[in-house]
């Protein structure tokens, strides 16, 4: 019995990284019209939706700095039947995680009170703000990643190849040239 | 069997010839076959620690930069088994040590980074250590990170062997082993390190960084930017 093509679900977000690897994913270019006949987006900060429904795909930039992206990745987990680790910072920590052998008192002290040019400064407190962790985290510390894809960022051949691979059933693989760590 | 009889070994089922005196990889990048290695240095006798280039000879694991060639032996090197253990040790060593190849001089002109693209490792998968070794900046033309240090010894062995210095060497044990500069004070500035030593230029990470020259090469346009390590690790294989 031939099965009804249905579109598959993706999510995206960006937790503790620079929205480079979404650049990336942008810079496909044309090929996202060929894309766009075999996803949806659900919650992404290309459709602004904050929350995550059920979905095939999630795809996640950056890493975990405060208790906000333990949250979000979470909700991802729960909600993606696969879950990807995009970029330096989701898979190792990244930029952010150059802080990881500094204390955090120290750091937000640097950065609020001491810093040059910082006058009447205080360290934020509001409870709006998620409280930062004392280190930050790539992704598979916290829960099951399905794919890694590395880059600072993936370039966008890296992401169509690897996207056509997971569309098509197949896993994935980065030949020479499109498994970057930089 | 007569002395004068070629000497091979099967290497994944290929017949491999050999020099007496010549090591399981050094038989095999000579005769244009790949295999996986990262603290190998074809000038300087191999050591065998970091364990990357092991095969199966008659059904053991050994290291093949260590192991000498011997006739009609069965090696295996390209099995999914041994890929697996492979890229185990090389998440062992970016998680062990902090290497974050975008802020990296040395990115693709790293061995290490060429030897996880080869064998397709796209995560640490272990918990990162992030350790926290301070840098030694005291040299006026030599910078050190020890945090990307993967303990290969090169530089210990070039700078004893090749420049006669003793500038490195390796202190502690297990997981608190690490390089160390040769000097009363413990900084580089106090040793007689210079630039053309031969210890500047064979570390395969980025621990060892001349000063005041960055990015000379743009990213992308480097060694292993431009050819996969199997491809030139055989191409270079005269030096062998």
């Amino acid at each position: 019995m031939e099965q009804v093509k249905r579109k598959l679900r993706v999510a995206t977000t960006s937790l503790a990284g620079c929205f480079g690897c979404h650049m990336s994913l942008l810079d496909i270019d044309e090929r996202l019209v060929p894309l766009l006949d075999l996803i949806e987006l659900d919650a992404s900060p290309l459709t602004d939706l904050k929350h995550c429904g059920p979905c095939d795909l999630g795809l996640i930039e950056g890493g975990l700095c405060n208790a906000e992206n333990v949250h979000v990745l979470r909700e991802f987990r729960r909600q993606c039947q696969t879950l990807v680790a995009v970029g330096s910072c989701a898979i190792t920590g990244g930029l952010p995680a150059q802080r990881n052998h500094l204390d955090i008192r120290d750091c937000l002290q640097t950065v609020y009170l001491t810093g040059v040019g910082v006058e009447r400064g205080f360290i934020p407190n509001d409870p709006e703000l998620p409280l930062p962790l004392d280190r930050v985290h790539p992704l598979h510390d916290v829960v099951k990643i399905d794919y890694f894809l590395p880059g600072c960022p993936p370039s966008a051949d890296a992401i169509w190849q690897f996207l056509n691979d997971l569309i098509a059933g197949r896993t994935p693989q980065l030949g020479h040239g499109l498994i970057r760590y930089d | 069997m007569s002395d004068d009889a070629r000497k091979t070994f099967a290497l994944d089922g290929q017949e491999v010839p050999f020099e007496p005196g010549q090591t399981i990889l050094q038989a095999a990048l000579a005769a244009g076959h790949y295999v996986p290695h990262l603290c190998f240095h074809p000038e300087f006798r191999p050591h065998g620690s970091c364990r990357v280039c092991t095969v199966k000879v008659n059904g053991r694991t050994t290291a093949s930069c260590t192991t000498p060639a011997r006739d009609d032996d069965v090696v295996e090197s390209h099995t999914e088994e041994l890929a697996e253990l492979r890229r185990s040790l090389i998440q062992f060593l970016f998680t062990e040590g902090n290497h974050f190849c975008p802020s990296c001089e040395q990115s693709g002109n790293c061995t290490l980074q060429a030897v996880g693209y080869e064998l397709g490792v796209t995560t640490g998968h272990y918990n990162p250590l992030f350790p926290n070794r301070p840098l030694d900046a005291s040299h006026p033309d030599v910078l050190l990170d020890f945090n990307r240090c993967i303990l290969c010894e090169l530089c210990v062995h070039a700078s004893a062997e090749v420049d006669k210095k003793h500038v490195f060497a390796l202190s502690g044990r297990g997981i608190t082993k690490h390089l160390v500069v040769n000097a009363e004070s413990g900084r580089l500035c106090d040793t007689p390190l210079a630039v053309y030593d031969k210890a500047m230029s064979v570390c395969p990470v980025g621990v060892i960084q001349r000063k005041g020259r960055g990015f000379a090469v743009p990213i992308g346009t480097r060694t292993y930017d431009r050819a996969p390590i199997s491809g030139i690790a055989v191409a270079r294989r005269e030096e062998v």
